[in-house]
């Protein structure tokens, strides 16, 4: 099922994911967060440029505890944990922040 | 009938690349590909074998596969020629056969 | 709830990309991470080769995932034992192969080696030492 962003069609697995992380461009998670029916703000897109910056130098989605730390690390302790990402990210930063960025699903999450 | 041979196993793993040199001789061709590019690096425990060899086959080993496991060529022993798929067509279309050595 | 903590201990041997089971073997890795155990990875005969530096796939189309190995030290993996015999049977040394860290949150995010370079006898005592052995 292709989602269409800006008059273009991209192509996703059966869950939603980008079949390709390179098609991806902030357009994607802007046309998937309004269908959840998210705003996206700045701490969103924080999250979403880091998720991909992860994924640009390791080769993998990051799972939740190693970006629950990480983000406590580059944004402050106070959003180095769980509550604060749900807060941002209601259905997980693995299903929804990951999915938005144009990852594939965080190895392990089920 | 000249045949090119092919070797994708590493040396540390299996015995194909002798069991392949004890069967080729007189100037036949034999191309290192996959893990078989393992045995065309320097300072290994089989290199001696490998240079050896290089007396009665011409050797080869496939580039690409080399960049793949961080090798580069100037890891190869000195006398195994370097080859591209477009090299690997053409030993390919140079010989009558291809067997491989699994 | 009470657990006990084991000692896990993944055992690679294998090159990469030529089979499957280097890769198969960091997946499991990443997701065991998550049970808390304390992990240990042992790099031994051709399984040293998979944490060569510089290694590029675009040549044989196939995923390079060499750089998920700087990941390791994210999921708390800082113990990776490289045997100096295996190396050494394949003209390499410790300069060839990836600096691996994991960064110590107890000491202002310190940078600290993950790499440790075992003789055979070492790694003999540290399969001995593990609870479970996983084999790659």
């Amino acid at each position: 099922m292709p989602i269409e962003v800006n008059g273009k069609s991209f192509e996703t697995d059966e869950e939603g994911y980008l079949a390709n992380i390179n098609d991806w461009e902030p357009g994607v998670a802007e046309v998937m967060s309004k269908e959840d029916d998210l705003e996206l703000t700045d701490e969103h897109w924080d999250i979403i440029n880091y998720l991909r910056e992860y994924y640009e130098e390791y080769q993998i989605a990051p799972a939740v505890r190693v970006l629950t730390k990480a983000v406590g690390k580059k944004f402050g302790k106070d959003k180095g944990n769980s509550k604060y990402l749900y807060g941002l990210f209601p259905y997980g930063p693995a299903k929804q922040a990951c999915r938005y960025a144009g990852l594939p699903k965080p190895t392990g999450c089920v | 009938m000249s045949t090119l041979h092919t070797v994708n196993k590493s040396p540390f793993e299996k015995p194909s690349l002798d069991a392949c040199l004890a069967h080729v001789g007189g100037g036949a061709s034999v191309l290192l590909l996959e893990d078989g590019v393992y045995a065309a690096t320097k300072g290994t425990a089989v290199e001696e074998r490998v240079k050896g060899a290089l007396d009665s086959v011409k050797l080869f080993v496939l580039g690409p596969d080399l960049m793949a496991r961080g090798l580069s060529e100037d890891r190869v022993i000195e006398g195994i020629s370097v080859v591209d798929y477009a090299g690997f067509v053409d030993l390919a279309a140079e010989n009558d056969k291809v067997q491989a050595w699994l | 709830m009470s657990e006990t903590i084991k000692k896990f201990l993944y055992l690679n041997r294998k090159a990469p990309y030529g089979t499957i089971y280097a890769w198969e073997s960091l997946e499991v890795v990443l997701i065991g991470a998550a049970f808390d155990q304390d992990v240990s990875l042992a790099f031994m005969d051709d399984g040293v080769y998979q944490l060569t530096k510089g290694q590029d796939t675009t040549g044989v189309g196939m995923k390079n995932f060499s750089p998920t190995y700087a990941a390791l030290g994210d999921y708390e993996v800082k113990k990776i034992f490289v045997e100096k015999e295996s190396l050494d049977e394949r003209g390499l040394t410790l300069d060839d192969l990836q600096h691996l860290v994991w960064e110590d949150e107890d000491d202002d995010w310190a940078e600290k080696d993950s790499i440790r370079l075992v003789s055979r006898e070492e790694m003999t005592a540290i399969m001995d030492d593990a609870d479970v052995v996983f084999s790659f």
